[in-house]
């Protein structure tokens, strides 16, 4: 049974929505001034190639992404493990790590002469590989496993634990009822992962190119970066957005249109924690090795960095820290915005033009961050030369971009609400907004901060749409960075590095802190 | 702590409000580089700058993008192919004429659209502990010998390395180019991001020999002196001596014409010209400046005959790079 969506959510949706293909409309533009030879370039054997080992890397990265992030998730929301909301943060900081220090601290160690090949040659241990698919498959599902983790965490918090003892008192045992009862019900929850994951690898450029695999997303930048040739990246970015349609209508049939809420009277609370017993210690190591492998090597290589460098940096970090802050802030809390008429539209009005509106927030997002960025400036020239130039171009860059990690941990959120507890609120005599403050918006409450976690942390690293689209002179700590390094100067970066890291943790810690009273750490 | 970041913001936008003259300049090149260089310049003449720093492909990128409408005044490249590009696309124009003959017509646009402040030459850096530099081959070309398997690195998509090989095209020819790169290729050529990246990978000893720009050893020696890699330059006009330039053009658009000259006629003044010999380890473009110590002088450097505004046949590079499958 469909209803009509209200109006004004209607036009706040087709708004985000028109927002969010802009960067596919700047291509179209761009694309339209090829000549054939360039076509023909498009279409020959190498760029299949591409595509396969691309989208065998996003597969593959996927899937490992999950099977770190499920046990993690349900570890830190579900079971007793001590100290669960550090573990929270710590597992989370990797999304702050900008993506040459993670693929520095692969090549640093394990790389030929690198500190940890050196101790592993000397044992006699065989090293594990770094270069090519191995290397970017590990590089890139460090980086991006929390995707999957907040998203899981999400799903698990605002589910109702009368499921789950329901099955328990009908006889199954506990894993079973996780597989039977939990697991299903993450359904959205792992669909919205695994296309934030997924697609990300698409866009990724940093960590395929200091690996050597070879990428679409490389063949886009070494258009730009070599040949100042618009057109022909424009063609590669549309076939790359052609990509991203595909696994997207692949993805609506995979979701099904099961509806996740409970249906009894009564709202979800909080599920007692399982007693993880001889499982603590094992549960202990586990999440250890993944903050090892995520936070403290990084941290490590960069202190090695900041140790051994004879040159020190004495400008102060506070602006750059705060400049980092409000842009990241602001283009979560826009994001977040933007995100819900989407998933609001998508999940109580489905009809073919609102799941089309939702998937399109996601073409951005598979695109390389300089594809969206120079969108931008096209669309702050042609039609908003008032904004161009200000911190807004900046924060609408993000909300382009990092939209559907909103969108996804918000509708699977809001796919686990009833509505009938709004309805029930409106019928009492609540305003349609006192609805939504009242009611829903404290349930969807883990949803819309997961969504914010997502883009604060991914936002505090962001560079290419920094770089060319922030006032002039606005500095953040990822610029920073990025001019310590461009010339080789590691040393004069780790600090900024380490500030961005600590200054990201801090910020999901509160987050974190923030995302219920229930007994959940 | 958000109201004083606020505060501050809205006090630099006024502040720039009410300077007298304010320049806005595109830098690809690196702020720890040449920011104090601009502080200087506005110390001196009194012209404020705001910059937007970048890299340089995208800088240009988006210069190209805004078009008419963008509110750069210069544009300050780290290559030559990149002013060139945007020299091709009618975005730029004519540099004074007193500023263009600072320079060695060599280093400059032949149609006056831009000028080179600094000179960046080809090198093959190597690992010392495990090359001699008698080993080394006089020629780049000699790279390609089957001794050196295994043992080389380069960075394909980086703008430096792909005018070297529009240089080599130039000089010896469509075939020897795609030859060279077919025998590097043929020698297990490891592959990496940058320049930057190929002198950490010397350092390691993950590979014997590379081929970058000579200032990034300098760069990374200040970061680790017991870096155990040196540069070797080609014999005399041999393309893997190529010197390229950093350099400076004016937007058509600007409409701070004056202030624009000013500043690209300051960066070919004795003061800059020191700036980058002693802080950046490029070559001085100017006659009479002295380079750095630890340089061979530029005159002995042999850079081949070659018209650098011809390096902005990229197109015709990549494209190659994309035929022997090196991209």
């Amino acid at each position: 049974m469909t209803r009509r969506a209200p109006r004004w959510l209607l036009i706040s949706g087709v708004l985000v929505a028109a927002l969010a293909v802009l960067p596919a409309v700047y291509l179209g533009v761009r694309a339209a001034e090829a000549d054939t030879s360039a076509w023909g370039l498009l279409f020959r054997e190498r760029t299949w190639g591409l595509l396969w080992r691309t989208l065998g890397l996003a597969a593959a990265v996927t899937v490992l992404a999950a099977a770190v992030s499920l046990p993690l998730a349900w570890l830190t929301t579900r079971s007793d493990l001590p100290g669960r909301r550090l573990w929270t943060v710590l597992l989370c900081v990797p999304l702050a790590v900008p993506t040459f220090v993670s693929g520095y601290v692969l090549l640093a160690a394990f790389g030929i002469g690198g500190v940890l090949e050196e101790l592993l040659t000397r044992w006699g241990l065989p090293v594990p590989p770094v270069y090519g698919f191995p290397g970017a498959l590990v590089a890139l599902t460090v980086s991006t496993y929390p995707y999957f983790f907040l998203a899981l965490r999400a799903g698990l918090l605002s589910q109702d634990p009368a499921w789950l003892e329901g099955a328990r008192s009908l006889g199954l045992s506990p894993t079973r009822a996780f597989w039977k009862v939990t697991a299903p019900l993450l359904r959205p929850a792992f669909v919205s992962g695994a296309l934030l994951v997924g697609l990300y690898v698409l866009s990724d450029f940093g960590a395929v190119a200091l690996v050597q695999y070879d990428a679409f997303s490389r063949a886009i930048y070494v258009q730009y970066e070599g040949a100042y040739d618009r057109t022909y990246a424009a063609l590669l970015g549309l076939a790359l957005v052609a990509v991203t349609v595909v696994v997207l209508v692949l993805e609506v049939r995979l979701r099904g249109r099961a509806g996740y809420h409970r249906s009894s009277k009564g709202a979800a609370r909080a599920s007692a924690p399982v007693s993880l017993g001889r499982w603590r210690v094992p549960a202990l190591l586990f999440c250890g090795a993944v903050v090892l492998a995520g936070v403290v090597l990084p941290v490590g290589v960069l202190l090695y960095w900041g140790a051994r460098g004879l040159a020190r940096d004495e400008a102060s970090l506070m602006q750059p820290a705060l400049g980092s802050l409000l842009a990241s802030v602001l283009g979560a809390v826009a994001s977040v915005l933007c995100a819900l008429p989407l998933a609001f539209l998508a999940v109580r009005y489905p009809s073919r033009l609102t799941l089309a509106m939702e998937r399109v927030s996601y073409v951005g997002y598979a695109l390389p961050p300089i594809v969206l960025a120079l969108s931008l400036v096209f669309l702050g020239v042609q039609a908003l030369p008032f904004l161009y130039g200000t911190l807004v171009m900046l924060v609408l860059a993000y909300v382009v971009r990092f939209l559907p990690q909103a969108v996804g941990t918000v509708r699977s959120a809001l796919l686990q609400l009833n509505p009938h507890l709004a309805e029930a609120a409106a019928s009492l005599g609540e305003s349609p907004a006192g609805v939504f403050r009242r009611v829903t918006a404290p349930l969807l409450r883990p949803g819309l901060l997961a969504g914010a976690a997502l883009v604060f942390l991914t936002a505090m690293k962001e560079l290419p749409a920094t770089l060319l689209l922030a006032p002039i002179g606005y500095e953040t700590l990822a610029t920073r960075v990025w001019g310590a390094t461009a010339e080789g100067r590691f040393a004069e970066a780790a600090l900024p590095a380490l500030v961005l890291m600590a200054v990201s943790a801090l910020g999901v810690g509160l987050l974190v802190s923030q995302e219920g009273d229930a007994p959940r750490g | 702590m958000m109201r004083r970041l606020l505060l501050t913001l809205l006090l630099s936008v006024s502040s720039t409000a009410m300077a007298a003259e304010t320049l806005t300049v595109y830098s690809g090149r690196n702020e720890k580089l040449v920011g104090p260089l601009l502080k200087k310049f506005t110390e001196k003449t009194g012209i404020e700058v705001k910059v937007r720093y970048g890299e340089t492909p995208q800088l240009a990128a988006t210069l190209l993008e805004e078009g008419d409408k963008t509110p750069a005044d210069v544009f300050f490249a780290q290559d030559a192919g990149a002013l060139g590009a945007l020299s091709n696309a009618g975005r730029l124009q004519a540099l004074p004429k007193a500023t263009l003959d600072k320079v060695d017509a060599r280093f400059r646009s032949p149609t006056g659209q831009w000028v080179g402040v600094s000179g960046r030459a080809r090198v093959a850096a190597y690992n010392t502990k495990k090359v001699k530099a008698a080993d080394l081959p006089d020629s780049i070309l000699g790279y390609t010998d089957a001794k050196w398997k295994g043992r080389l690195g380069w960075a394909p998509t980086n703008a430096s390395f792909q005018a070297f090989v529009t240089a080599l095209r130039l000089l010896k020819g469509e075939d020897a180019a795609k030859q060279w790169l077919q025998g590097i290729q043929a020698n297990g050529v490891r592959v990496y991001k940058n320049n930057a990246a190929i002198v950490e990978a010397l350092g390691r000893g993950e590979i014997d020999a590379g081929f970058v720009n000579h200032y990034y050893l300098y760069a990374a020696k200040k970061s680790n002196a017991e870096l155990p890699v040196a540069n070797d330059f080609s014999v005399a006009g041999d393309p893997g001596a190529l010197v390229n330039v950093a350099g400076v053009a004016i937007l058509k658009e600007s409409k701070k014409q004056d202030a624009a000259r000013k500043f690209s006629a300051w960066l070919l003044e004795n003061d800059a010209q020191a700036y980058f010999s002693q802080e950046t380890h490029e070559y001085p473009l100017v006659a009479g400046v002295k380079t750095a110590q630890d340089l061979p002088a530029l005159s002995k450097v042999g850079s081949p005959e070659l018209d650098l505004s011809k390096l902005d046949d990229l197109r015709g590079t990549v494209k190659l790079l994309q035929d022997t499958g090196v991209l």
